[in-house]
């Protein structure tokens, strides 16, 4: 396996944050003989506005730790994906949360789009908090490089408060079993 | 960090998915640093926060003082209290401090300043990375000292140099600077945090003679006194004015040369044991990249994307700044014909770099001003465009 980079963004408070922080810990601690690290947008942007995660995962060790070219860009606001639609590399792979992002020309360079409504999925769970995860869930259903499902539910049972493990762990099951129709 | 391993321990043994601001924290635990004084600031702020949380667990303290100067003289004062003592700053918290590292160096009293640099001068950049602090850790405070700053580049390495810089500071009875970057600061990858008994630890020299006949600068052949803290029945004398070997402020030519000369020799002559670099296929490069902190990762990737091309380039990344290799540089010099030195700065090492050479090869700094690292694609058109 070589480089792999991976953008999550949405707006502030979608727990943009979090996605690349459980994928990042999923990978190190329990993918065997991966390496990833996580960088964040770190600025007044990530107080609303456009907000940013990277995840570069590798078998070798990881020089550069910024994303340059995106192998997958998942983005969950309109906003963030004409901010970094152009960072999505020829023939890369675009996950869209189908009711926030409308997708224009600059996608036509994806070879695969899924689309999802994570948000609408999350309501039915009580709360559009959970998006997040279930975006995760449609992610790691429809990627081969990136985590494991067993890696995600251990790291989000360790990592997310008690109270709301069940309820987040539904979400990724959501994701899991949803089909997107592109 | 991972829940379970956190517990009331000093070594949080175990394998985490952290940043670099909090392995620098944890490394500072691990070593035994029982003291924290500081003032909080943007990148360095979750050291901190970190510190805040941990040391009371520990049975150590925590001050928020009320600005980053009595944020120094705290951990001064702390360690002369016989703890292991450290600050976290960024660049103008740093400005700050210089006066009273002075104060540190005079007084040989041991110590860590983490500052986590971002895009200077003045306010300039709060969230987004700089290197510009280089200069200011070695020329900051007036007068002569030789300052020890280490720079790591991975996370993994903010823990292990953060126990590095303690060790310096009790070995060689100084504050020692350990400069990040708010990349290195608020990236997160793994880290290792080895077993308890596989820290090496470091302690002050105490006296061996009695209190009576105990003269508390009074160096041992290596340089370097004997520290006694407050509370010990040896006399502790602490002042900035130059001092005999009783501490007693005496102000003639004699006792500054003996004193300012043996504090800056005490580092000079042991260059050996404190120049850490790492060389990375420097073997058969016929050109070479110096480059240190987060940037020195982006010129891992420009020396693997390079080689890929049929380039033969090597990187020599500096892991001690100050005292500065100068020998290692010099050498390399006879064996590239061109050294190449991305920087988030507008020359600093840049210039340190072509005094060692001494016209032996061509020099040529890569310069980011602040906001960003290079990217590896960056270094090597630069590289090519040359080639």
């Amino acid at each position: 396996m070589s480089r792999v980079e991976i953008r999550f963004a949405g707006f502030g408070g979608q727990g943009i944050g979090l996605m690349g922080r459980l994928v990042g810990e999923a990978v190190s601690l329990l993918e065997e003989g991966k390496n990833s690290v996580m960088t964040q947008s770190y600025g007044p942007e990530s107080r609303g506005g456009a907000s940013s995660t990277d995840v570069v995962i590798d078998e070798g060790e990881i020089d550069y730790p910024k994303a340059t070219e995106l192998d997958y860009f998942v983005v969950l606001s309109d906003e963030a994906y004409h901010k970094y639609i152009p960072k999505l590399k020829e023939g890369g792979i675009l996950f869209v949360e189908e009711d926030l992002v409308t997708i224009d020309e600059n996608a036509k360079k994806a070879k695969k789009i899924f689309k999802i409504p994570a948000t609408k999925i999350a309501e039915t769970l009580g709360s559009r908090l959970y998006a997040n995860i279930a975006m995760l869930g449609f992610v790691c259903a429809n990627t081969k490089d990136i985590f494991s499902e067993e890696a995600m539910i251990t790291i989000m049972k360790e990592k997310i408060k008690a109270r709301f493990v069940e309820k987040n762990l539904i979400a990724f099951q959501k994701g899991m079993e949803y089909k997107s129709d592109s | 960090m991972s829940k379970q391993k956190q517990k009331f321990l000093e070594v949080s043994t175990g394998e985490h998915f952290t940043t670099g601001n909090h392995a620098a924290a944890e490394g500072a635990l691990a070593v035994g640093c029982k003291f924290f004084g500081g003032y909080p600031i943007t990148p360095s702020s979750e050291i901190a926060e970190h510190m805040a949380l941990r040391l009371p667990q520990l049975g150590g303290n925590f001050v928020q003082f009320e600005d980053e100067i009595a944020s120094i003289i705290g951990i001064l004062g702390a360690s002369w209290g016989g703890v292991k003592s450290m600050t976290a700053t960024s660049g103008p918290g740093y400005s700050l401090m210089v006066e009273n590292i002075g104060l540190g160096m005079m007084t040989e009293t041991p110590c860590v300043i983490i500052n986590v640099q971002r895009g200077g001068p003045s306010t300039g950049l709060p969230t987004l990375v700089g290197q510009q602090d280089i200069m200011q850790t070695k020329w900051g405070s007036h007068g002569d000292f030789e300052p020890i700053v280490l720079c790591p580049s991975s996370v993994q390495e903010c823990f292990e140099l953060a126990i590095e810089a303690f060790n310096y500071a009790e070995k060689y009875r100084l504050p020692v600077t350990l400069l990040l970057d708010e990349t290195l600061g608020h990236m997160s990858e793994r880290l290792i945090i080895p077993d308890a008994s596989k820290i090496g630890k470091v302690e002050r020299k105490k006296p061996k003679d009695s209190p009576e006949e105990h003269l508390p600068y009074k160096a041992d052949d290596d340089l370097i006194p004997p520290m006694a803290v407050a509370g010990e029945g040896y006399k502790v004398m602490v002042t900035g004015l130059t001092h005999d070997e009783r501490g007693y402020p005496n102000l003639n030519v004699e006792t500054q040369d003996k004193l300012v000369r043996r504090i800056n020799d005490k580092i000079r002559l042991n260059k050996k044991d404190i120049i850490r670099v790492e060389e990375y296929k420097l073997d058969d490069a016929e050109i070479a990249i110096i480059a240190f902190g987060s940037v020195a990762r982006a010129a891992k990737g420009s020396v693997n994307r390079a080689r890929k091309n049929g380039i033969k380039v090597g990187l020599l990344r500096l892991i001690t700044i100050w005292p500065f290799p100068d020998e290692r540089i010099e050498a390399l010099a006879e064996q590239v014909k061109k050294i190449y030195v991305p920087e988030i700065n507008y020359g600093q090492i840049t210039r340190e770099v072509e005094r060692s050479v001494h016209g032996k090869t061509e020099v040529k700094g890569i310069f980011k001003l602040g906001g960003a690292i290079h990217n590896p694609q960056e270094i090597l058109k630069e590289i090519e465009g040359d080639a």
